[in-house]
């Protein structure tokens, strides 16, 4: 980016709740289905139908709203957004427009150089997702009503963000809450997570805005990072070339890496809100806010903080751990077994982590049980195991999550920590290395480390390796003498 | 003639087996054949009504049965029957069947009604004369030459032809009511909220109530009890109790405090039906009922307010017959905006598509606060009126409709002269209260005069205590 200019950028995501039903009838909100089998006359939007508003997907609503420091309105209301397209059986979108549920928020996020950076939450509003068009078949168009009403989840910054790299850590944070509420399951891919962009640049210490432009259909994290600085650099250049920037909707294209306009007819909507005559206000009074600020679990930067002072780990190692909710629970589940934390900590951010990215697998697809993992690290601090030793159990157990204890019996190999053991591996050693005993003996104290390795050697990796070094030392001391 | 007034009549003489139930129903069919010209019905349900009519006997006789058993009953053809056709009397949804029961259908089901068959009506419920109907126009048995009023005209016209024993109709802003007044008969809209709308097609969702049609009051009392109470299907529905409205009629009434609208006898009213409402007043004064003149400033409002937010709401209601997943589509479908534009175009008729567009209009951007927003504060403010006047009077007496029935055909050419027929009609829509049509009186070329009785919100009661208390002057 040219050094004059910056940029400003709003998000807009669309979350899918986790509820079992539908946000207005009873239909399975399951994802995957047969097409058009989660299906009733009231999402089919049948003459004489009414919606009742799922309540559960009103309370994931507010604790996104609690999580990210919004304002809860005691009075919220839902309103019509009215467009035709075959996907949307009622011809609108049940949505919530001038009175959102949530209001007013804020989230931190940090970057790169270490800055703390606050960007405003606007509103966090529910309403009722889409069908979905199934186009290029061969010769028509298909209509699958299961997404039908299922709830979604709108969150909308103030126009605060000014790189592609506070978006990404932006929605990184998002994704990371929504999964702690365990409201949604945050998979982009899938599209349970959308993300669109509103961005304009403007030069620096320009108090106006820029005309904006809208960037869809981004399916990943990192294409709306790649389409914002695509989208920016376009900008610029039009502006250094002297042309204006035009208000409207672009496309992310994944295959060419570009953003192209989307068909102006397609975007020329007067939606005609209104207030939805079918559904009364919803109303959050103090006792359900209250019960709800009961039921809301621990948010990633207590949890960080917790790590810090409840296990004495470093602060890196707590941003770790708690990325995702589940391996910070892993985490607390090992450590109830085994507390040598900094050890657990290590083995799960190295060993743990390091298979999960291999596999492309989350921590409740990992083969080992957090008991059994506690286990070995119990081993290894009691010294019974080396850590070599351990690396070997580790494999064996990521194959059919066995009890280390039982591994070590069945394979005998249990560390050597008996002195008089390993007096005589060492004795036997020296034995047959008469010459470099002599090299030793007389100055050249370099080749310690190769006994050592002799002996381990010689031990199958048991014997105990401090055990080694010390009397090895005290040994070879007596010779000198 | 039937052997009986009312529906408790009819019980006794079931039970008395003075009458047979299924000679009862083979009658209506019978009555249905012979006056098909009046056009009342757009379905009839013969053999279901014949075998449904076996099964109620026994229990009626067995003691055994609903508090309406037996009850022989239309419905408006925009309320949902399982597996039924729900047209709506539209050609977009000619052959569209329902694959639920409506609430209150289900409840007529329970107390073990009758169900005769569906009646005609406006489209979609759109209208004052029963003449917007792909069904075709409906007859006032009255007076054949003479529309039946709207938009539940099926319903009243086979009440007051004897083709049914009630019907059930819906009042968005005087559907229910201007047509008994025109047909002769009672016709009740509840408060809003107090009868489930699951259902029942929208036409203007914070407006619509479903109510009775009867030849009673007795029998708008029963049918108004069996369809009212909450239903967790319709969010709109209250919690609030239900009172027994059978025993309304055996309610003390002599206190009951009478208002008159001054506003409401201005020009435009018919002089006999003036007439008629004044001598009807001077009775009750005779009869030490009190009478006090009220005022509900905002009348001149009401048909503007009504037209804006009834077709604001219409405009969203109605975009779901696309002829995407159901309904009739055109056979020029060569995009989708052509499927669209010549599916809704086909199927939907003038007065429809007149409102959709009015709707469109009047939600559209830069124009949302001059009409809608306006019209919602308009709209609050007949409400206060209301409330005002019902702080000193338990129910408002005025004309149900400005004229008597017209000629078939008189006002189709006119809109705005046609929705001036709801002009003291919308207000309790507006307002969600409830009313009521009394069959009061009779113009001297034998047309019926309609007489409406107004209260506040949830008070049925008083409506129908007051109904009693006129009835017996009507004597």
């Amino acid at each position: 980016m040219l050094n004059k200019y910056e940029a400003v950028i709003g998000l807009e995501v669309h979350a899918q709740l986790l509820t079992n039903s539908k946000l207005f009838c009873g239909c399975s909100a399951k994802f995957g289905n047969e097409p058009n089998t989660n299906i009733c006359p009231i999402c089919l939007g049948h003459p004489g139908v009414l919606p009742v508003l799922n309540k559960k997907a009103v309370e994931f609503t507010a604790l996104m709203g609690l999580a990210t420091n919004c304002k809860i309105n005691q009075k919220s209301i839902f309103a019509r957004k009215n467009y035709f397209y075959p996907d949307l059986p009622k011809g609108f979108q049940t949505s919530q427009y001038d009175k959102p549920l949530c209001e007013d928020g804020f989230l931190e996020v940090k970057t790169k150089d270490g800055l703390t950076k606050k960007i405003n939450i606007k509103r966090i509003h529910l309403e009722e997702d889409a069908g979905k068009s199934i186009h290029d078949q061969a010769y028509e168009t298909l209509v699958d009503v299961n997404r039908c009403s299922v709830p979604l989840m709108e969150i909308v910054t103030d126009p605060d963000i000014n790189s592609s790299e506070e978006a990404y850590l932006y929605l990184t944070k998002i994704k990371q809450i929504v999964q702690y509420l365990d409201i949604c399951d945050g998979n982009m891919e899938e599209g349970s997570l959308r993300c669109d962009a509103n961005v304009s640049v403007r030069l620096i210490g320009e108090k106006t805005l820029g005309t904006k432009t809208e960037v869809k259909n981004m399916n990943s994290f990192r294409n709306v990072e790649k389409a914002i600085n695509k989208e920016i650099e376009r900008q610029i250049e039009i502006i250094e070339d002297g042309g204006k920037i035009i208000q409207q909707t672009l496309l992310w294209n994944d295959n060419d890496n570009n953003v192209s306009p989307m068909r102006s007819k397609e975007e020329a909507h007067d939606y005609r809100y209104f207030p939805e005559p079918d559904l009364m206000p919803v109303v959050i009074d103090e006792k359900w806010q209250t019960r709800l600020l009961s039921i809301l679990p621990e948010l990633p930067e207590k949890k960080i903080e917790r790590f810090v002072t409840q296990y004495q780990l470093p602060l890196y190692d707590s941003e770790i751990l708690t990325q995702d909710k589940s391996i910070a629970e892993y985490f607390e589940n090992v450590t109830s077994i085994c507390d040598d934390y900094k050890s657990a900590s290590n083995w799960i951010m190295t060993s743990v982590l390091g298979y999960l990215n291999e596999k492309k697998i989350n921590i409740k697809q990992f083969p080992i049980s957090s008991e059994n993992f506690g286990k070995m690290l119990n081993l290894i601090k009691s010294g019974i195991i080396s850590s070599k030793i351990a690396k070997e159990i580790f494999s064996e157990m990521l194959e059919n999550n066995s009890d280390p204890e039982i591994i070590i019996k069945e394979k005998n190999l249990v560390q050597i920590s008996d002195t008089d053991e390993i007096k005589k591996i060492i004795e036997f050693i020296l034995d047959t290395n008469k010459s470099e005993l002599e090299d030793y003996l007389n100055g050249k104290e370099k080749i310690f480390g190769s006994f050592v390795g002799k002996i381990m050697k010689e031990s199958k990796g048991k014997a105990n390796p401090k055990i080694v070094n010390e009397l090895l030392k005290s040994i070879l001391e007596s010779m000198k003498n | 003639m039937l052997p009986y007034k009312n529906h408790f009549e009819k019980l006794e003489l079931i039970k008395s087996k003075k009458i047979d139930l299924v000679e009862n129903v083979k009658y209506f069919l019978n009555r249905i054949e012979k006056e098909k010209r009046l056009n009342a019905f757009n379905f009839v349900f013969e053999e279901e009504a014949l075998q449904s009519a076996e099964i109620i006997s026994d229990k009626i006789i067995s003691g055994n049965h609903g508090a309406l058993a037996g009850l022989v009953i239309g419905i408006k053809d925009v309320l949902s029957i399982k597996d039924k056709p729900l047209t709506c009397s539209s050609k977009i949804l000619r052959d569209f069947k329902s694959i639920y029961n409506a609430t209150v259908v289900q409840k007529l089901i329970a107390e073990d009604a009758i169900i005769i068959g569906k009646t005609n009506c406006d489209e979609f419920a759109m209208g004052s004369s029963n003449e917007n109907s792909a069904f075709g126009n409906v007859l006032n048995p009255v007076d054949e030459t003479k529309v039946p009023g709207g938009s539940s005209g099926g319903s009243a016209a086979a009440v007051a032809a004897f083709l049914c024993d009630a019907a059930l109709g819906t009042d968005t802003g005087g559907s229910i009511r201007q047509p008994a007044a025109f047909c002769g008969i009672y016709g009740l809209k509840p408060t809003y909220s107090r009868v489930s709308r699951f259902g029942l097609t929208a036409f203007a969702s914070s407006f619509d109530s479903i109510g009775p049609f009867a030849r009673s009051i007795e029998d708008i009392s029963i049918i108004l009890k069996s369809i009212s109470g909450y239903d967790k299907k319709d969010s709109t529905s209250s919690q609030i109790e239900v009172p027994d409205f059978t025993k309304s009629l055996n309610l003390k009434s002599e206190n009951i405090r009478i208002g008159i609208p001054k506003e409401y006898f201005s020009e435009g009213l018919n002089e006999e039906i003036k007439k008629s409402i004044l001598e009807l007043i001077q009775n009750l004064k005779n009869k030490n009922i009190s009478i006090t003149e009220v005022s509900l400033p905002h009348t001149e409002y009401t048909i503007a307010a009504y037209y804006i937010l009834t077709t604001a709401e219409a405009s969203s209601n109605l975009a779901r017959y696309d002829s995407v997943r159901f309904g009739k589509r055109s056979s020029k479908i060569d995009s989708l905006n052509e499927m669209y534009k010549n599916s809704r175009s086909e199927g939907l008729g003038a007065e429809v598509k007149r409102r959709i567009m009015l709707g469109t209009y009047v939600l559209s951007a830069g124009y949302y606060d001059a009409y809608y927003l306006k019209a919602q504060k308009v709209r609050r403010l007949i409400k206060e009126d209301f409330d005002n006047a019902f702080s000193s009077v338990d129910v408002i007496l005025t004309p149900t409709s400005p004229s008597l029935p017209f000629n078939i055909g008189e006002k189709s050419d006119d809109p705005l002269e046609m929705y001036l027929s709801d002009i003291f009609t919308t207000s309790a829509n507006l307002a969600g209260i409830p009313g009521i049509s009394i069959p009061y009186a009779k113009a001297k070329n034998g047309l019926p005069i309609g007489v409406q009785l107004l209260a506040k919100q949830f008070d049925e009661e008083n409506l129908i205590k007051a109904t009693k208390i006129i009835m017996e002057l009507a004597e």
